[in-house]
């Protein structure tokens, strides 16, 4: 709990990658050259690899396009989308650092209610590094930030919380909003700062937003698959939430927690809510048997890796969404083979996705 | 579902007396009770006389109605100290009650404007509670607030919100040793979001500032668990711990829906955390079983009213958990004597023969 004297954003300089997915440009980045600077970059650049994307001077990075892509896989890059920002998963898969900050390309810098930018990775490092509490709900919201604690009933044995797998962040601005909602409020933004971090409790499942997360990739990287979207798929805009649902279904498993809130970013773009109707159409009907689906997924306590219970997972998805629709039967081959190449791409990374709860800080 | 219209005549404004003189307290909170009818219950143990201020439509409590209308129906319950604003909720007729602390003030919000605690909580209870999808933009029948991308629709109409826990600037709710160890430590921070408790999560509830629907939460509410050495301060108490933690099983058993946060209070400097370590130790025990005991209860499918739940909760904290602690088997006790003095003197609302005032 107590703050280390050295700022924590210059602690992880070397174990955090940025993944950015673009299909347009990267000027967004000269507003959080501050911020972004001292850190690596991974671009993964959809669409067109024919076309170059340049990326601002003085950043350190590398960047895949499709034929890397399928270089690098070979026949296992059919698990990776193309036309859609869920091709950012690829960028995981592909980094060594032990924890990943992913931002979309029309996310800014966001002010605080005092007028201070706001350094979003820093937020998130904070988040990351510090425990979760996901067993019992704490009615001030995160007690490892300053100026909180836990609250009087909430037991000791308690307090000392689990390793937090992922720091979920929020938008000021355009929110994160479906089409149809899109379609009544066009005009609705997101003004209300909320100051508070907290844990979603064990059990409990959230719509995650692949716009600005953050997360221990060394503890639930191999979770964080974004799906098949996009080109040649009946749907889009929900990858993040596939991997989401997915991924909390595993930390409340292993006992790891999933942080929401802080930090905001500015979403400066909307987009366009008839192609973004078209894309989700069928998950909005979808969804219905996924959330129930997934409230309800167990897992065997034979599974005690992160791929043991992704696996897992995917033959539940097979049996049981494949009656949904057969996109779910391409869907599970997909995540057995994101699996797959991960190992392959990561191999001493089997056996040190284990349970030991020290690894968080 | 959509907003229900909460008139005031249906709500009760109830506050345990703990201290005699609540002219400071009632003459700050004026502006915004003034509309309400109140319910002062006095602590059975003050001796000295009450102190009101003129100008609210209130009924006033003592010791003398308490004993009339509980009798000798119970040895068990015992209204004292924080205890009796719980008499307040059974005599209630209204369909609302919203209780605050008698050392609590109107807290004033980022802008520096007052906030209307009363109004919030109302209006928390209005809307409809999300209990089984977790909407990361926290209530989503706030102004400027949606429900997000992925949230299903079937959803959306919500369920009823049974219990509106409101929140502390100042002095926050936390524990003697907590409060102990950070003697200056004050909660500065206001953060602007009503959200709802998921289902299957368990929180602690703090009395300091709570509304709640008198017809869903009120069987619950009770304070059970009484603290063999329990005190005037909330350190020294778990009671509402106890009842909070019953209210939230059974909401998430009957499907109704318990939010947090907004509103705030000022929660005014009182008391010696130091000293009330002492007393608190106990407390702090208990809570090691208390918790894992509620994570474990599953209500059966025939429980399908708050009283019913209520019951089969006593009789699982007999079973499980009076061995452990005499005070267990005091609550179950308290509790199922309780449920019977609800049934006969709490249930109802509007017009019905009510205990003459104080």
């Amino acid at each position: 709990m107590a703050a280390a004297s050295v700022k924590p954003a210059l602690l992880l300089k070397d174990e955090l990658d940025i993944v950015i997915p673009t299909i347009r440009n990267l000027d967004f980045l000269e507003m959080w050259r501050p911020f972004f600077e001292p850190y690596h970059l991974i671009i993964v650049q959809d669409g067109d690899p024919s076309k170059t994307i340049k990326v601002p001077e003085g950043f350190d990075y590398e960047l895949y396009n499709r034929n890397d892509i399928n270089r690098i896989l070979g026949p296992k890059a059919s698990c990776i989308s193309f036309k859609d920002s869920a091709c950012r998963c690829f960028g995981y898969m592909v980094s060594k650092k032990k924890y990943i900050f992913t931002i979309d390309d029309d996310c800014f810098v966001a002010k605080d209610p005092s007028g201070k930018d706001i350094n979003a990775l820093e937020q998130h490092i904070e988040n990351l590094l510090t425990p979760s509490t996901p067993f019992f709900f704490n009615t001030l919201y995160d007690p490892y930030r300053d100026g909180a604690d836990f609250v009087r009933g909430y037991p000791f044995s308690l307090r000392e919380g689990v390793p937090t797998a992922v720091s979920h962040g929020l938008w000021l601005n355009i929110p994160d909003y479906d089409a149809p909602t899109q379609l009544v409020k066009p005009r609705e933004r997101n003004t209300r700062y909320v100051d508070a971090v907290l844990t979603v409790p064990k059990g409990t499942l959230f719509p995650m937003c692949g716009m600005n997360l953050a997360f221990n990739r060394e503890l639930i990287g191999p979770a964080m698959y974004f799906g098949l979207m996009g080109d040649g798929q009946p749907i889009g805009r929900y990858d993040d939430m596939w991997a989401g649902w997915c991924m909390k279904v595993i930390c409340d498993h292993l006992g790891w927690g999933v942080k929401t809130g802080l930090p905001y970013i500015w979403h400066s773009k909307a987009s366009n809510p008839f192609v973004n109707l078209k894309k989700e159409y069928s998950g909005i009907y979808w969804q219905e048997e996924l959330i129930p689906f997934f409230q309800a997924a167990t897992l065997p306590k034979e599974c005690t890796t992160v791929q043991q219970c992704y696996l897992e997972l995917s033959k539940q998805v097979k049996a049981k969404l494949g009656k949904v629709d057969p996109y779910f039967l391409k869907l599970a081959d997909a995540m057995i083979t994101w699996i797959e190449a991960w190992d392959e791409l990561n191999p001493s990374a089997g056996d040190s996705a284990n349970l030991t709860n020290g690894s968080g800080k | 579902m959509s907003q229900t219209n909460i008139g005031d005549d249906e709500v009760d404004i109830v506050i345990g007396a703990l201290h005699a003189d609540l002219t400071s307290f009632l003459n700050e909170w004026r502006p915004l009770f003034s509309r309400f009818h109140l319910i002062i219950v006095k602590d059975p143990d003050l001796k000295e006389e009450l102190k009101i201020p003129e100008g609210f439509n209130l009924h006033v409590y003592t010791k003398s109605d308490i004993d009339r209308v509980v009798g000798l129906s119970s040895t068990a319950i015992n209204f004292s100290g924080y205890s009796c604003r719980y008499f307040g909720y059974l005599v209630s007729r209204k369909k609302y009650i919203f209780s605050v602390d008698d050392d609590c003030i109107p807290a004033k919000d980022n802008k520096g404007l007052s906030v209307d605690a009363v109004d919030q909580h109302i209006t928390n209870l209005a809307t409809p509670a999300t209990p089984f999808f977790f909407n990361t933009l926290y209530d989503p029948f706030c102004k400027g607030a949606d429900f997000v991308r992925g949230y299903p629709f079937s959803l959306r109409s919500g369920v009823t919100c049974a219990l509106s826990c409101g929140l502390w600037l100042n002095l926050a709710d936390h524990d003697a040793p907590t409060q102990a160890l950070k003697p200056g430590h004050r909660n500065s921070r206001y953060v602007d979001a009503v959200l709802t408790v998921p289902a299957g999560a368990l929180m602690p509830v703090s009395g300091v500032n709570i509304a709640f629907n008198r017809e869903l939460a009120g069987p619950a509410l009770f304070p059970g668990l009484r603290l063999a050495a329990e005190g005037k301060l909330r350190w020294e108490t778990v009671e509402d711990i106890w009842c909070g933690l019953c209210v939230k099983v059974i909401c998430d058993h009957l499907g109704h829906g318990v939010k947090t946060g907004l509103p705030y209070v000022w929660r005014n400097d009182r008391g010696n955390a130091i000293e009330s370590l002492k007393k608190e130790w106990e407390g702090v025990k208990l809570m090691e079983e208390v918790v894992p005991f509620f994570q474990s209860v599953r209500l059966s499918q025939a429980a399908v009213t708050t009283e019913d739940c209520m019951l089969e909760i006593v009789a699982l904290v007999k079973e499980r958990l009076a061995a452990l602690d005499p005070v267990f088997a005091r609550a179950a006790q308290a509790m199922a004597d309780w449920i019977k003095l609800w049934k006969a003197v709490g249930s109802g609302s509007g017009s019905g023969s009510s205990p003459s005032n104080g």
